[in-house]
C-alpha cells in the first residue's frame, strides 16, 4: 500500500514532508519511549506517536519508517516540522488517540 | 596486506537535543553508501543513536567514533564524565537516572546501554564515578 491511500482514507492532516505519494508502507508501529521504538519498530512501519520534539524525525530516520502519524492532535515543534521537510520525511497529525489509528489502519488491510 | 578503513569521527554536545541523532543518522547514510547489508546497517544505527543520546542526556559532552574496515564496524564512544556510580544497574532494562523533563520526551526509558549491548557484537564499557565513560563495541560484517 501506499502512503496516499494511508494519508486519504485516515483523512491524515498534511504536517510536513510529504512528498512522496507512492511511499510504500508495510506495517505501523505504535510507541513514544524512543529507545523502544529504535529497537522493535521495523523500516517502512507506519509510526504512530505522542512524542512531538524534533528527535522523532531522527529516530524514523534510523528506523526508516515510511511517515509518522502524531496522534491525538498534538501540537507538534517548529524546530520537527522544519526537520521533517529538510530530509522529507513525510509527518502527519490525526485527531484520533492511537489505538483508533491503528484500527483504521487495519480495517485498511495494514 | 593494508585494508582500507573509513574513520568517522562526531563531537556529541551536552544537552544539545536539537543535534541529537545527526552523528548516527549521518553514519547511517555513509554505511548505506557503502552497500553494507541493511541488517547490519539497523543495529549500527541503533547502537550509535543510544551512545550519542547518552552523551547527550547524561554527560558533559564526548566523541563517537567510527571505524569501517573489512571485518567490521567498531563504535566507541567516549564522553568528559561524570562516570557512571554503579555500573551492573545501569546495565539493567528499565533502569534510569534520566531527569523527568528529559523522560517526558520519551528519553530515559533505562533501555539505552540494554540495547547497545543487545544489538553488537562485541561490547565493553568502562567507567566509574568522577571519571569519563567510554563504550567500545563491535558489529562483525560476516
Amino acid at each position: 500500500m501506499n502512503l496516499k491511500k494511508v494519508k486519504e482514507s485516515l483523512n491524515l492532516e498534511v504536517i510536513a514532508g510529504y512528498n512522496e505519494e507512492d511511499k510504500e508502507v508495510d506495517g505501523a508501529y505504535i510507541g513514544d519511549l524512543l529507545s523502544v521504538v529504535m529497537s522493535s519498530a521495523n523500516e517502512n512501519n507506519i509510526w504512530i506517536t505522542i512524542q512531538t520534539h524534533l528527535n522523532i524525525i531522527a529516530v524514523a530516520t534510523l528506523v526508516g519508517t515510511s511517515c509518522i502519524i502524531v496522534a491525538e492532535g498534538m501540537e507538534i515543534d517548529e524546530e520537527t516540522i522544519k526537520k521533517a521537510n529538510e530530509i522529507n520525511m513525510p509527518l502527519f497529525r490525526s485527531n484520533l488517540n492511537s489505538y483508533r489509528i491503528a484500527c483504521r489502519l487495519n480495517d485498511l488491510g495494514i | 596486506m593494508s585494508h582500507s578503513l573509513i574513520k568517522l569521527e562526531y563531537e556529541i554536545l551536552e544537552n544539545d537535543f536539537s543535534r541529537a541523532g545527526e552523528a548516527s543518522s549521518n553514519m547511517k547514510k555513509m554505511l548505506t553508501h557503502l552497500g553494507i547489508n541493511s541488517k547490519i546497517i539497523r543495529k549500527a544505527a541503533i547502537v550509535t543513536y543510544e551512545a550519542e543520546m547518552n552523551i547527550v542526556i547524561h554527560s558533559k559532552g564526548g566523541k563517537i567514533f567510527v571505524t569501517v574496515s573489512p571485518e567490521c564496524i567498531e563504535i566507541v564512544a567516549k564522553d568528559k564524565g561524570p562516570g557512571i556510580k554503579d555500573l551492573d544497574l545501569a546495565m539493567q532494562e528499565g533502569y534510569s537516572t534520566a531527569p523527568n523533563d528529559v523522560r517526558e520526551l520519551g528519553f530515559g526509558a533505562g533501555m539505552g546501554l540494554p540495547n547497545m549491548r543487545k544489538f553488537c557484537d562485541d561490547f565493553e564499557i568502562l567507567s566509574s564515578e568522577g571519571n569519563e565513560t567510554c563504550v567500545n563495541m563491535k558489529i562483525y560484517l560476516k
